[in-house]
């Protein structure tokens, strides 16, 4: 057995500099919820599958389990802890509420940043876009309808402001 | 789940990157992306003692349009393919980078990775084979390029020294009247195709196809060039009689096995019905038409 030598991973998290020594093979969903004590962001299939574990890393979405931690050092990361101002919920976080785009909520966090970086790059998605920016987020209990919904809605909130 | 432990290092630039795999030996690996390379690891199929990271060599993302070539760093991810206009220009291109798994992986992997990886069911080789490509890889003696079909050996394995790695990827632009697609059927986004077809067609002014190359991805242990469907359409008009014997030669081109994915006899239904839908595709862009395609699966 090699002797697991620990890297310091620096990153910022939601705006905050974090960091943490870890041995290389900490993927960066356990460096988040071990390390960081973030555990918004969900382990599901931990198989590059089921993207509850999606977050932003640069600006784009990643599958945080298929991700070395020190392959994200000096990044910046967007988690779900990251999303409400103030105890506000977000316009993408409020519009899955309202819509019930959501049930048990495991989905949730990676859904919302996968929304959030979608209608970054484009702020009037056709339903065929959303579907193709989702394929990557599996729900088992909502059938996604009411997902499509929050998304078409959260696009018209995030447009007004 | 953890992978096994290994040691990890950081290459600044390419030439450190390569005194790294001197030096760290047999059991030290590149990781780019890591689409392909994390979840074997985590699975422990695959058992690296040493991981030497590339992700933080700089340049070596870019996409350079010069000299009638598109030129990709090894490390331009999918994504940067599929918004990159120059890659537009290119078809069969985008058709590719915008339907490689999900919206995660293509923002993490990479051109480089996915070919030096060569798992057969990858989407680039398929596609880049049918265009003229060759593959820039660096090491201790220097540098060398390789013409793709030059490039793949087998299954998870090419002509890459053991000490040397990718560093571009460069695609000679189709000429006019040329068009290509690449189709893959998924079933569902995330995973790998259960089959795939690249078609890139040459047409003369009287819509005879003068050149055309057929790939079939998936169903075999590296992608494999359909020669004789090629030989069924050149120097023909492309109607539904050419498209059917090219269709005939793809079934018997193909070389599946049967997986969770399907059967043999499926897949090769599968990869011939692909092939005559990416034909129609390559004909209708050759003449200029604007026509969607790429991956597909349920729910799309």
């Amino acid at each position: 057995m090699l002797a697991a030598e620990k890297i310091t991973v620096r990153v910022r998290v939601n705006g905050e500099p974090r960091e943490a020594s870890v041995e290389p093979r900490t993927l960066l969903v356990d460096f988040l919820r071990e390390n960081l004590n973030l555990t918004g962001t969900h382990i599901g299939c931990d198989t590059t599958y089921c993207g509850a574990c999606t977050v932003l890393l640069n600006g784009r979405t990643v599958k945080s389990c298929t991700l070395f931690a020190p392959m994200a050092d000096g990044g910046e990361i967007t988690t779900v802890e990251g999303l409400s101002t103030n105890g506000a919920l977000h316009p993408v976080q409020h519009a899955f509420a309202e819509c019930h785009g959501l049930q048990c909520g495991y989905c949730t966090p990676g859904l919302l940043l996968s929304t959030l970086h979608l209608l970054s790059n484009n702020s009037k998605p056709t339903e065929k876009q959303i579907r193709k920016a989702i394929a990557g987020n599996t729900c088992r209990c909502t059938g996604y309808q009411n997902i499509l919904k929050a998304i078409h809605m959260a696009a018209g909130e995030m447009g007004k402001r | 789940m953890y992978a096994y432990p290994f040691s990890y290092h950081r290459a600044k630039s390419l030439a450190e990157a390569t005194k790294l795999l001197q030096q760290l030996g047999e059991e030290s690996r590149v990781i780019a992306g890591g689409q392909s390379l994390i979840p074997l690891m985590k699975m422990r199929l695959a058992r690296p003692s040493a991981l030497i990271d590339i992700n933080f060599i700089p340049d070596l993302s870019e996409i350079k349009n010069q000299n009638g070539e598109l030129r990709f760093g090894a490390l331009a991810r999918h994504t940067d393919i599929e918004i990159s206009e120059y890659a537009a220009a290119i078809p069969i291109l985008h058709d590719c980078a915008a339907g490689i798994a999900d919206v995660q992986v293509r923002n993490q992997g990479t051109i480089g990775g996915s070919l030096a990886e060569a798992d057969p069911s990858g989407d680039w080789a398929a596609t880049l084979l049918a265009l003229e490509t060759s593959v820039v890889c660096t090491g201790p003696q220097g540098e060398r390029s390789l013409k793709l079909e030059e490039f793949f050996k087998d299954a998870y394995t090419t002509a890459l020294g053991r000490e040397e790695l990718v560093r571009e990827v460069i695609v000679k632009k189709p000429p006019k009247n040329s068009g290509g697609a690449y189709l893959a059927f998924k079933r569902s986004a995330p995973v790998y195709a259960t089959a795939s077809a690249a078609v890139q067609l040459t047409l003369d002014a009287k819509d005879t196809c003068k050149d055309a190359r057929i790939v079939l991805g998936c169903v075999g242990l590296t992608a494999i060039r359909a020669k004789q469907a090629e030989t069924e359409l050149r120097s023909k008009r492309v109607d539904e009689r050419t498209i059917e014997r090219a269709a005939d030669a793809v079934r018997e081109a193909a070389e599946p096995q049967s997986d969770m994915r399907g059967s043999v006899d499926y897949k090769r239904a599968l990869v011939a019905a692909l092939v005559k839908r990416a034909i129609g595709i390559a004909v209708r862009r050759a003449r200029g038409e604007r026509v969607e395609a790429g991956h597909e699966y349920v729910g799309r």
